[in-house]
């Protein structure tokens, strides 16, 4: 427990303040924005318990949103809704990854899949961190995440294992998908800085090879295509398509028609 | 939210005796009587999401631990804590801490009896490594081990759904986290 001037105390020094800003920023809006596209799920899911599931992790994933919102809010000194709602599309800094729209069933579980078991490795190398806040709060994340890695790499297999038109629609994805997917560990501005800081344990780089190294047994059993390269890494969280535009007028459709209201 | 947690409960007289001797353990057995709005069997106590309690002459203040990090149910279960803590005069602070994960492993064995008496089977041991499906979770209703899981997600974040071949009944478990 920390108070709020505590939490300025412990980031005195303004480059490093300012480099965990962006990858507090990075991490909420990458949450924020896969909850929002899973809700897009709810009524709609192809069985009644994807619909409860979808929801829940939904539900999950915006809590986390809410929470590092509310410690970026605190290091910057800004209300936590304003940096989530009040910000046009190229503003956010989620993963191109997760700018693909919510695509049919296949493409979803190809997203969950590819986030989560990315979002597990950056996850696991902020728990020992040095700045207690963040360090804390992902201590408890992921103990929920483990959930969302199940439920991806149940139905990852099963939409893999069943030839014809779940396996088609599955690849279809993953060739969508395969070059955005490590955008999840493009590189964040001042980095070295928080490695430095002791708040991350890891480059972006380092975490993507253990990433790539950790699926690649799951995706030969499944012959599933190797992931290609990332396309313009450095680009990763700056270029946001027709599909989040769409995404972003829904999520703040509400707040941009009667500004600054409370209920 | 980790940060800024405050919420300050004003000394409300409810008609009860004033309390002449207030400690921690007087504030943990008051807290017994609030229950998880979610599950509404289950005190916070047994619920094991009351961390610290530190008690002054002039506040108390407790450090509550969240179950789920979005846990809609909240702001509403520091609101009856702050009410239930009013009556003993002074202010109350409920803070929310996530230095210590809260796990399904804190859950008390009353609280354990209580969900199983109302139809839930209470959380497996939670672990740290990765989700691995265990043996089935045990009936609720009728002790028997031969059921099903339906969902692993639940009508709310803390809860999954099964399902008993032997009683064919549907019950939910208290999700090990």
């Amino acid at each position: 427990m920390t108070t709020t001037q505590a939490t300025h105390a412990l980031v005195a020094d303004r480059l490093t303040r300012d480099a965990l800003a962006e990858l507090l920023l990075a991490l909420a809006d990458d949450e924020f924005v896969i909850g929002f596209s899973d809700s897009e799920w709810t009524g709609i899911a192809p069985l009644l318990e994807e619909d409860v599931a979808m929801s829940s992790l939904a539900q999950d994933e915006l809590g986390h949103a809410a929470a590092l919102y509310g410690l970026l809010g605190e290091l910057i000194d800004r209300d936590p809704d304003a940096i989530a709602y009040d910000r046009e599309p190229d503003a956010y800094r989620h993963c191109r990854l997760l700018d693909h729209g919510r695509g049919d069933w296949a493409m979803t579980i190809a997203r969950r899949y590819l986030y989560d078991t990315a979002d597990a490795v950056r996850l696991e190398a902020l728990v020992g961190g040095s700045w207690a806040p963040l360090a804390e709060l992902v201590g408890k994340i992921v103990r929920e995440e483990r959930y969302h890695v199940m439920h991806a790499g149940a139905w990852l297999e099963r939409l893999a294992s069943v030839e014809g038109e779940p396996r088609d629609r599955l690849l279809a994805a993953w060739d969508a998908l395969g070059p955005d997917a490590g955008t999840v560990f493009s590189p964040l501005v001042g980095e070295t800085t928080l490695q430095g800081a002791g708040i991350v344990a890891a480059t972006s780089g380092e975490l993507e090879d253990r990433w790539r190294a950790r699926i690649a047994p799951t995706l030969v059993r499944l012959r599933l295509p190797i992931l290609p390269p990332t396309a313009r890494p450095e680009r990763g969280r700056l270029e946001h398509g027709e599909a989040f535009r769409s995404l972003w007028g829904g999520f703040t459709s509400v707040r941009r028609s009667d500004p600054g209201a409370t209920w | 939210m980790t940060e800024g947690a405050t919420l300050v409960g004003i000394a409300r007289a409810r008609g009860r005796a004033t309390v002449e001797r207030v400690d921690e353990a007087v504030i943990r057995a008051a807290l017994t009587e609030v229950m998880d709005p979610e599950v509404p069997v289950l005190s916070v106590v047994d619920l094991g999401i009351v961390e610290t309690v530190a008690v002054s002459p002039s506040a108390i203040r407790v450090t509550i631990l969240p179950t789920f990090v979005g846990c809609p149910a909240l702001e509403l279960i520091r609101t009856a804590i702050a009410d239930r803590l009013a009556v003993f005069g002074r202010p109350v602070e409920v803070a929310v801490s996530f230095a210590v994960p809260w796990t399904s492993d804190r859950i008390s064995a009353a609280g354990r009896r209580a969900l199983r008496e109302s139809g839930f089977a209470p959380p497996t041991p939670a672990g740290a490594g990765p989700i691995v499906l265990g043996p089935p979770v045990e009936c609720p209703h009728c002790g028997s081990r031969r059921t099903v899981m339906e969902n692993v997600f639940g009508p709310t974040q803390c809860r999954s759904i099964h399902h008993c071949t032997a009683c064919r009944q549907p019950f939910e478990h208290f999700k090990a986290i």
